[in-house]
């Protein structure tokens, strides 16, 4: 007898994406506004070796660094990576090498792009130069790219003390993340379930909860769940909440406030789920209200729960479930 | 060389809590609250051992792993340094993960940090990704916890003007806290009973600010307590205890976890009636009414009692029992930080170093934190006098 085929898992992407904000601090203030200006700028270490990029503390000593210098915009590459395809976001989008140089007058490298013909055309020790951005706001991304340069090394750091008119003291940093979601087995025939509009959870073979919705195993006993069991579709409000506030939140403004957000515990779940009431004014719903959920073409899930009519739950039948 | 090497709190440091410090950048925070415990403890950065640092979730601000661009600013370098991650009771955790490194006698002293800056971050959307398939209904931090507060009230009979009262209690408590966030200096409770309704039964008074803060620690063993400037705060005992976010048969109102930890935490120092034999609290209260009901769980009341220490003044600064001196979570909250603040708080009130929200008499005090879905707990319990055992 061959198994029966496993059903199909559900998989969907999930973007993370935000626009993180930055406070520089006085080095990184002075380093990303020189770049503005086309100015290299680094710090001293207490031991006299010169950082580019610079940083606030000693990475040796801990102590603190504010003795800027500029640093020429040419340098050498110290080491490399050749980047045969630039994904968005990436500072070329050609086909680039990583590479790590050190400006002259500077004793540690910075990570930038090499805008190079091919990897044949990199090499540990090439000598390069900055490719400044035609539009600079005091970014990293300022310098566009390094580009070769044949040149003689160029002379020492020379002291700034770091001011310009106008300094960045912010930058925005937007982050993406790309991931693909996949609930596993025993959400997906949670969900799948749900598309006949059936509320299916699962019962732990060692302590007989009903786990709505499912996650495949019990979190008390540490075993895994594999018992269906159809629950609902009439619940309990155990408890709950009236939301007055719009979260800034893209996912829920469709729903005006005032509104009931409740713990509803389905006939025959051992633990609550979370639901919005409608169907009766905000202000009269309450713990032990019979509900049942509202369903609406091209959702998976109810859209809300609403009254029954029944009568009320006494209290004792749903004090464990909060 | 026989049991635990007992643990000394030596040095405190913290910035000053504020909406937005865009003065400084994320190692500049830190370094601030660092060097002040540094001094606290006249030590400088090559007499620490070891770093233990805290925050919560890197979506909050986006820097992943921010202790690797940390360690140049917290003096890790050539030294190890961890990271501690337990969702809001992190700061607490990260101060006992640096306290048993020392009681283990692995080192003899470490730095303990734990910090966030909110206004880099966006907290409701790093807890709140929008995983597919599922149902976009949220309603944020406090939407998560007006519930269970509801089902405090209901399964206890607390009149429903107690979470004002903390609020009230908390945010003048504040005042005398040079350090807290939030300095509301005209406030009265008819302003907190006045204050909009957000998630009912939660009004905004009684909820949590959004802060940019740092707090650290200097934790030693006893022949560093002998070379310390200043009166050293003594670990007599603490606990960590985690449970899922959802099971059949969690008690969201005083969930067995937090329970077990403050059993935990009292037997170690020998406490065997916390309501008579500790002197004040530093509890995490992110919305009011979790006040009584952490009074409940950490066995200062019994169960449906709590509120009443609250309605009877018990908790206020001159109480029989203090909750909250500094300010508390209401008042100040660095989410990473939150925690950590606790126990530094409680540290400061058993040193005699709280100022003007100093308990009289202060000998033992309670630090606690919690996070995620009330799922982590930490706690400690520090005295003036050292351990005997």
């Amino acid at each position: 007898m061959s198994p029966a085929p496993a059903p199909q898992a559900l998989s969907a992407p999930l973007v993370v994406e935000f626009p993180f904000t930055r406070s520089l601090g006085p080095v990184q203030s002075a380093f990303l506004t020189g770049l503005r200006e086309r100015t290299v700028l680094g710090v001293r270490t207490e031991r006299g070796q010169v950082l580019v990029p610079p940083v606030e503390y000693d990475p040796e000593t801990a102590g603190e660094l504010r003795d800027l210098v500029q640093v020429a915009e040419t340098g050498t590459v110290t080491t490399w990576a050749w980047n045969p395809e630039p994904r968005r976001g990436q500072p070329l989008a050609t086909p680039f090498a990583w590479v790590l140089v050190r400006f002259d007058g500077a004793d540690t490298a910075l990570l930038h792009a090499l805008d190079a013909p091919g990897p044949d055309a990199v090499r540990t020790g090439l000598r390069v130069r900055v490719r400044w951005a035609a539009e600079r706001t005091g970014a990293i991304t300022d310098i566009a790219c390094f580009e070769p340069h044949d040149s003689a090394p160029d002379t020492g750091p020379t002291t700034h003390d770091g001011r310009f008119d106008d300094p960045v003291s912010g930058i925005v940093a937007p982050a993406r993340l790309d991931y693909t979601y996949t609930p596993g087995r025993a959400q997906s025939d949670h969900l799948t379930a749900l598309t006949d509009r059936r509320i299916v959870g699962e019962r732990c073979p060692s302590c007989h909860k009903v786990y709505v919705p499912p996650r495949g195993a019990c979190p008390t006993c540490g075993v895994a769940t594999t018992d269906h069991v159809e629950v609902g579709p009439r619940g309990t409000v155990t408890t709950f909440c009236i939301v007055n506030i719009k979260a800034k939140n893209a996912m829920n403004d469709a729903i005006e406030v005032p509104y009931v957000y409740a713990h509803i515990a389905l006939d025959g779940a051992d633990l609550a789920l979370h639901g919005r009431i409608g169907g009766i004014p905000y202000d009269q719903v309450r713990m032990g209200l019979r509900v049942e959920p509202v369903w609406t073409d091209g959702a998976r899930h109810p859209d809300h729960y609403r009254p029954t009519g029944e009568p009320d739950a006494d209290y004792d039948t749903y004090k464990e479930l909060l | 060389m026989s049991g635990k090497e007992p643990v000394a709190v030596v040095g405190i440091g913290q910035t000053k809590h504020v909406a937005a410090r865009r003065d400084v950048s994320l190692a500049g925070l830190v370094r601030e609250a660092a060097r002040r415990a540094l001094d606290d403890a006249a030590l400088d950065w090559a007499d620490i051992d070891a770093v233990v640092i805290g925050k919560a979730p890197d979506f909050f601000e986006g820097v992943m792993m921010p202790e690797l661009y940390l360690a140049d600013a917290l003096g890790a370098v050539g030294k190890p340094m961890l990271r501690v991650h337990t969702a809001g009771s992190v700061g607490g955790s990260t101060a006992l993960v640096a306290a048993q490194l020392v009681a283990a006698r692995v080192h003899g002293t470490v730095l303990t940090l734990a910090f966030e800056k909110q206004s880099e971050s966006n907290a409701m959307w790093g807890l709140s990704l929008p995983i597919p398939f599922q149902q976009p209904l949220l309603a944020g931090a406090g939407g998560f916890f007006a519930p269970h507060v509801r089902a405090y009230m209901r399964r206890t009979g607390a009149p429903d003007t107690v979470g004002s009262l903390v609020a009230y209690k908390d945010r003048r408590n504040a005042l005398k806290n040079p350090y807290a966030h939030l300095h509301e200096h005209d406030i009265t409770l008819a302003k907190v009973q006045a204050s909009p309704m957000l998630w009912d039964p939660i009004r905004y008074s009684e909820t949590c600010p959004s802060s940019d803060g740092a707090c650290a620690m200097v934790l030693t063993d006893r022949a560093g307590a002998a070379r310390a400037p200043h009166p050293p705060a003594w670990l007599h005992g603490g606990a960590m205890r985690s449970e899922p976010t959802l099971f059949a048969g969690k008690d969201f109102v005083s969930p067995q976890a937090g329970k077990d930890c403050a059993a935990d935490v009292y037997r170690q120092a020998g406490i065997t009636d916390p309501r008579r034999e500790v002197d004040a609290v530093e509890m995490y209260v992110p919305f009011s009414w979790y006040e009584p009901m952490w009074l409940e769980n950490l066995g200062f009341a019994d169960e449906g009692e709590g509120w009443k220490l609250t309605e009877s003044g018990v908790t206020e600064l001159d109480g029989d029992l203090p909750v909250n001196p500094s300010g508390g979570v209401l008042s100040t909250n660095p989410i990473g930080a939150s925690g950590m603040i606790r126990f530094a708080e409680a540290a400061l009130q058993v040193r005699g170093q709280a100022g003007e929200h100093q308990v009289e008499g202060a000998r033992r005090a309670l630090g606690h934190a919690y996070g995620g879905g009330a799922q982590f707990f930490s706690m400690w319990l520090v005295g003036a006098e050292p351990p005997t055992t």
